[in-house]
């Protein structure tokens, strides 16, 4: 069993575009304090930022649960929101069901997910549509965890 | 190459002035789409885009870029240039585009970060 060494909760507020991000700047910031290897960190914030991005854009709100294992750093996102009806349309680049506002932030491409996969070791999405959607993603720190 | 050089050739108008320009830069990161950047960046790179508004300076952070030079002779609002100003990010703004700024600074020898 991986023991828990770090833990923090972050509120994601719906549409704060001027915010969005600043948890995941807090998250690359105490990663880089405690001498995280840049490749991991990147990795890090990468799924964190889209994933934070993801609730502003969709959901009415949401909460990220960052936390560090001596096995791996989990990123778990709650958001209370539309759901996404299929996860695996959403999954593929390029898909998108982002309106021009969304856009015009530079996301809504098809590639919050995709960008959240590709840079995660492990992903699990579940969703309810009409009530929201739980993003579990993680990074391992051993190889064999 | 240096900022300073890269102000001077692409003529840019330097928006925060009192951040050091003398940064050596060789790659870049060159999109409007900042899920673009994210996914294929490499850290250190000068990114170039069209995207202004506050989401340009927070990917830019996320991604360790080094400065941004925005195009068309785009212009962020006060609070872009602020966050940017917190995080120690020189922004730049040219009155060339996208094109015409990638083929200038390729011919300098400078290369995609992505």
């Amino acid at each position: 069993m991986a023991e828990e060494l770090f833990r923090k909760s972050f509120s994601i507020l719906s549409c704060n575009f001027d915010k969005a991000g600043e948890n995941t700047t807090e998250i690359k910031a105490l990663l880089k304090s405690l001498d995280f290897n840049p490749d991991i960190i990147r990795r890090v914030v990468v799924v964190a930022f889209e994933a934070e991005m993801n609730v502003v854009m969709y959901a009415n709100r949401g909460r990220m649960d960052f936390v560090i294992t001596d096995e791996e750093i989990r990123i778990d996102i709650t958001d209370e929101g539309p759901g996404i009806p299929d996860i695996k349309q959403a999954m593929q680049e390029g898909y998108s069901t982002a309106t021009d506002e969304m856009r015009e932030m530079g996301f809504g491409f098809g590639m919050g997910l995709p960008n959240i996969k590709k840079h995660s070791d492990f992903l699990e999405i579940k969703s309810d549509v009409g009530k929201g959607t739980t993003v579990m993603a993680g990074i391992r720190l051993v190889p064999d965890a | 190459m240096k900022l300073e050089e890269i102000i001077r050739i692409l003529q840019c108008r330097v928006l925060t002035p009192e951040l050091d320009l003398s940064m050596d830069l060789s790659t870049v990161l060159a999109s409007d789409g900042m899920s673009e950047i994210l996914a294929f960046h490499k850290p250190g790179a000068l990114m170039i885009t069209g995207l202004t508004n506050i989401q340009s300076v927070r990917t830019a952070d996320v991604a360790d870029v080094r400065a941004i030079i925005y195009i068309r002779g785009k212009l962020p609002n006060d609070k872009t240039i602020e966050l940017a100003r917190q995080k120690k990010l020189p922004v730049l703004s040219t009155a060339l585009g996208m094109f015409e700024v990638c083929g200038i600074l390729y011919e300098k020898g400078i290369k995609g970060a992505m």
